[in-house]
């Protein structure tokens, strides 16, 4: 069934986008992560205008994380307190981003430098996962655990920071700094690269600031709602690129993957989700890498011109 | 009143008395929330005081324009390994949609001074004037905006697509794609002899959003606030909605 989208002015079949909100859904919930990384690019591939991809796609992800959090709220996996320190951070990132953002766009060049973020993110975020992951669950196989003289080491830094808070959900009594930081840098590249940021914050919490694996999910999760909710609505009222229509399929589809993610997650031990999460954000660095190595089949490419009207 | 004169001037005219009356399928192409593209049907006959003249044949050449806006073209080129865009055109008028359907291969019915003057073919539609001094080759940009659009279905020719009956009487099919854009679409009817224009007429089809696609489109633009806070209202009720869902339907 062919759909016409108002806003994107394009026609697109309606199944197609009800499963792709489906699949990205199921990650959503199962990994804490928005999915915008993996659904901004699908959606360029089936011909949605990258601005309108990248704007409604800010819309689903509140769907999509909302539905999820709920689910991690009765499971009480959410630290509400760290969520609001990461969230400051987190809305003053976007904004600067955004500023970012447009003075690169004023040099014609960022696009390149939205591709470069991802392969070089993804990439290290990834690699840096997988062999994290790995060695962890090599390490569960061997009965002779280690582990705990590992991660005493970890702490550290974080602990001499002044202006401290107790993060009880979490367990943890730190400095406000790092998650601020956490949240503006996360922030800035939300911004950037149109996502909801969770891929970065989700390994940045757990190794950066030590959180439990459990709540880091639901956390990164109710933070990314109001990031990405304030980027909707900036977009709405100035570029004009949400299209409500494709929103609503791709929530549709969005929001009840998140609940299946949710189930699939809490069965998945945590070394195992993490290397499946993993092994999806190298793969996703892996294509966007070999589109900037490869000759294209089209050298040439069409943009709408600025200012023409 | 451009084309009143014209035809006026073609009246006046002793031996080209040859005017065009035309019908179209239909002047109006909504655009509904299950639009998927349209076809629209354009035919007429030639109208004359004096009787038919044979030799030379007539031929006809109709084109369908939709709004033209500027475009900037693209080239990506190997930097530092990898693939980056370099160079940039921008092509001053570009139509969103374009047809040109004629009776016959469209260098015999029209001859180049006539393509040139009435802007008919495809590269003649498109308005390119000043590549910036340092792209060496512009030319391959324009080229490049038709190959891209003609791939998407935009830009067709369409060489004796054109039925012409007892060199009265003319019918053709015009393929719109889904992907429309809003606005008037112009449409030109062209009789030709020799390679040369001996009558020409134009009208339009609205192609316009209607029910929901209007609504959305309109509120969007004049209330952006409103339309984006609905948004978020949709994305936080279904959020709720399919969560609720789920409990009732997994309880624990």
């Amino acid at each position: 069934m062919m759909i016409y989208l108002p806003i994107a002015e394009v026609s697109v079949n309606a199944f197609v986008l009800l499963g792709l909100g489906g699949l990205v859904g199921v990650l959503s919930g199962m990994f804490g992560v928005g999915g915008g990384f993996l659904m901004t690019p699908l959606l360029f591939f089936i011909g949605i205008p990258p601005a309108v991809a990248v704007a409604t796609e800010a819309n689903q992800i509140v769907a999509s994380s909302f539905s999820g959090v709920l689910a991690h709220l009765r499971r009480k996996t959410v630290d509400l307190r760290m969520g609001g320190v990461l969230l400051v951070g987190g809305l003053i990132g976007a904004a600067l981003g955004v500023w970012i953002f447009n003075v690169l766009k004023a040099q014609g060049q960022v696009d390149l430098l939205v591709r470069l973020s991802y392969v070089v993110f993804l990439g290290v975020v990834g690699a840096l996962m997988f062999v994290e992951s790995l060695r962890a669950l090599l390490r569960a196989r061997r009965p002779a655990a280690t582990a705990p003289a590992r991660r005493a080491k970890h702490r550290g830094w974080v602990h001499v920071l002044p202006f401290k808070m107790r993060f009880r959900t979490s367990g943890l009594y730190i400095s406000v700094i790092p998650p601020v930081l956490v949240g503006v840098a996360v922030g800035v590249l939300a911004a950037i690269m149109g996502v909801g940021g969770g891929f970065i914050m989700v390994p940045a919490m757990i190794y950066l600031l030590g959180m439990p694996t459990k709540v880091v999910v639901g956390t990164s999760l109710f933070q990314i709602i109001f990031v990405t909710a304030f980027t909707t609505l900036l977009h709405a009222t100035t570029n004009y690129t949400v299209d409500m229509i494709l929103a609503v399929l791709l929530l549709i589809g969005g929001v009840i993957g998140a609940q299946v993610g949710a189930q699939i997650g809490t069965r998945l031990g945590a070394e195992q989700l993490r290397i499946l999460l993993a092994v999806m954000v190298l793969a996703v660095c892996g294509k966007l890498a070999a589109d900037l190595l490869f000759q294209p089949a089209e050298l040439y490419s069409l943009g709408d011109s600025g200012g023409g009207h | 009143m451009r084309w009143l004169a014209l035809a006026l001037l073609a009246l006046a005219a002793p031996l080209r008395a040859e005017e065009v009356v035309l019908g179209l399928s239909r002047e109006q192409v909504s655009i509904t929330t299950d639009f998927e593209g349209s076809e629209i049907l354009i035919f007429g006959a030639v109208k004359r005081e004096a009787p038919i003249r044979a030799d030379p044949p007539l031929e006809v050449v109709i084109t369908v324009a939709g709004p033209s806006r500027p475009v900037t073209v693209r080239r990506k080129e190997r930097v530092a390994g990898i693939w980056v865009n370099t160079e940039a055109v921008e092509i001053d008028r570009a139509p969103s949609f374009y047809a040109v359907a004629t009776s016959g291969p469209l260098d015999e019915v029209l001859d180049d001074t006539e393509d040139l003057r009435h802007g008919i073919s495809i590269p003649r539609a498109i308005r390119s004037v000043g590549a910036p001094p340092e792209v060496a080759n512009a030319a391959a940009f324009t080229d490049a905006l038709i190959r891209i659009r003609e791939r998407a279905g935009l830009y067709v020719a369409a060489e004796g697509a054109v039925e012409v009956t007892e060199q009265t009487l003319f019918s053709t099919a015009i393929d719109m794609p889904a992907n429309l854009t809003e606005g008037d679409y112009d449409t030109r009817i062209f009789l030709t002899r020799e390679g040369q224009v001996v009558a020409e007429f134009a009208t339009e089809i609205g192609v316009r959003k209607v029910g929901l696609e209007r609504f959305l489109f309109t509120l969007s633009r004049e209330r952006p606030l409103v339309y984006g806070l609905l948004s978020l209202a949709i994305a936080i009720a279904a959020g709720w909605g399919a969560s609720a869902a789920f409990r009732a339907l997994r309880p624990g």
